[in-house]
């Protein structure tokens, strides 16, 4: 039994169809990787797995139930079971980095403050902050804000964890130790990582399963070495790096002559 | 002519549509508010509502203050340049009075209080909206309304009508100051006097206005925050439409306000 399981997701903005009738399902403790270019429907799909959007048709089943239709307090509990490391980090930046984690800790259980100030310890110590829960989050760098963010997501110790572009503007060695991190945690906490990205080398450190988007759909779901070895064009292209149009040389050269030509004649 | 008419008509259909998300931001956060009362609500909401009870109100004072006093003394010079013709320059201290007690405070404060809290409601919500931290606490299974808007509704509630009474004490001691210069009126005297001629209905009347204006600053704030999408220059435009649209409400809503009291008053 799956515990996210996506049918004929239908997504749309303005007209536009975002999302092309998803189907897709992630089993209980592997890692399954989002993999797209820039406005594949990667963020929609996300936005829609989290609940934060309602879709245009179809179904999204979290641990057996249907949050696209559910009760709004259903959809919280379904929630406490999830964990968010958003793009951003997205910390609140009035609460030290101790009390981002302690947050849900204080608000949505009844444990005393001396076992929440542990579990946020151990949290922090989890993803190598041990040390920095004092500070504010704009006194940590990038790479530390983007964990602190991981040490919140997990603070509930969510079933799923879930993490939108973990790489990015973070330098190659700060990315790959997220990278490392990631794989530590779902061996040390047992959970199920979905990951949202378009970083190859982070998504084939990572995965268990690759889930491509593009354009709405999915060109391939399976796992890593399937991707790798998949023929289909849209795939290769993006393993591979093709540029999709290139500008010839000479007209960019002409277009330069000309506007140049044109300034002489006007000075 | 055919696309005059439409203009109006989408121009009207735009003003209905927002008048209709203030009515329902102004439900929801009514309903909401109830979770930032002391002991019954949650009592980190109630802290958050203090916190910002000190940055709404207490720390408006001195600026409040030192504008009722130049608007009481400019009231006052006014009034009694007029006044003095008819020798009844008395009548300034019943004119500063009940113009600042029934009409003057609420409404100083009204925009004192829009220009610096509201611009800053809107610029504390919009920066959340752009940075995910109000989709961390949906995912993290928050009401954002609770969480954000609710403690500042209450503090507003709370903190604008005490710096009302701030404000019309100012305006009424420059009143003082006024009358002092002119005719050696003892301050004494001058509270007996100004006791005198208020009556309990004008300084209530003006504390409902206040709270009436309450409302619309922090909701507009909000709504405009919530509204914010892309990036930080939605942010910037959107504190400038929460100064605009407030001040502009607070006027519109005076009128009406002005208007029931005048209408069921004893004339």
């Amino acid at each position: 039994m799956s515990i996210i399981s996506v049918r004929n997701l239908v997504a749309e903005y303005g007209g536009h169809r975002v999302l092309d009738g998803l189907n897709l399902d992630v089993e209980p403790g592997e890692t399954m990787v989002l993999l797209g270019g820039s406005g594949a429907g990667k963020t929609t799909l996300l936005r829609n797995l989290l609940g934060l959007e309602r879709p245009q048709s179809g179904s999204v089943v979290v641990k057996g139930v249907d949050i696209t239709r559910c009760p709004p307090a259903e959809l919280k509990r379904v929630r406490r079971s999830i964990g968010v490391s958003f793009q951003s980090a997205a910390l609140f930046n009035s609460l030290t980095v101790e009390d981002n984690v302690a947050l849900a800790l204080r608000e949505h259980t009844s444990l005393a403050p001396s076992i929440i100030e542990l579990d946020v310890w151990l949290k922090l110590a989890a993803v190598g902050l041990a040390d920095f829960g004092k500070l504010y989050p704009q006194e940590l760098s990038g790479g530390m804000r983007k964990r602190a963010s991981v040490a919140r997501a997990l603070a509930l110790d969510p079933e799923i964890l879930v993490f939108d572009e973990p790489s990015a503007g973070l330098d190659p060695i700060v990315a790959a130790e997220l990278d490392e991190l990631i794989l530590l945690l779902k061996r040390a906490f047992q959970m199920t990582v979905v990951v949202v990205t378009h970083e190859l080398a982070s998504a084939f450190r990572i995965a268990d399963r690759i889930a491509m988007l593009y354009k709405g759909s999915f060109l391939a779901v399976g796992t890593k070495e399937e991707i790798r070895a998949s023929q289909d064009p849209h795939i290769r292209q993006f393993l591979d790096r093709v540029p999709d149009t290139v500008q010839p040389a000479r007209m960019v050269e002409a277009f330069f002559r000309k506007y140049l030509t044109s300034r002489e004649v006007t000075q | 002519m055919a696309k005059f008419i439409e203009s109006v008509g989408r121009d009207t259909l735009k003003r209905l549509e927002y008048v209709g998300g203030l009515s329902i931001g102004m439900w929801t956060a009514v309903r909401a508010l109830r979770v930032a009362l002391p002991i019954t609500g949650n009592r980190y909401r109630w802290k958050a509502s203090i916190i910002q009870m000190f940055e709404m109100g207490v720390e408006a004072i001195p600026m409040v203050g030192l504008m009722a006093l130049c608007s009481g003394f400019i009231l006052a010079m006014q009034g009694g340049s007029e006044l003095r013709r008819y020798g009844a320059l008395s009548l300034v201290i019943d004119l500063v009075a009940i113009g600042f007690t029934r009409e003057i405070g609420p409404l100083l404060t009204a925009i004192a209080v829009s220009g610096r809290s509201g611009s800053a409601i809107s610029a504390e919500i919009g920066t959340m909206v752009v940075t995910e931290e109000i989709d961390t606490l949906k995912v993290m299974a928050f009401e954002p309304v609770e969480f954000v808007v609710a403690p500042k509704l209450l503090a507003a509630f709370i903190a604008i009508p005490c710096l009302t009474v701030v404000c019309n004490v100012c305006g009424i001691f420059a009143g003082w100051i006024y009358m002092f210069f002119s005719t050696h009126l003892g301050l004494k005297l001058y509270v007996h006097e100004v006791f005198d001629s208020l009556v309990l209905r004008d300084v209530v009347s003006g504390l409902i206005k206040s709270i009436a204006f309450a409302a619309i600053i922090v909701l507009v704030g909000c709504l405009e925050g919530f509204r914010v999408r892309g990036g930080p220059e939605a942010v910037g435009r959107s504190t400038t439409a929460a100064v605009v649209k407030s001040t502009f409400l607070v006027i519109v809503a005076d009128m009406f306000f002005t208007a029931i009291f005048y209408f069921t008053g004893k004339h």
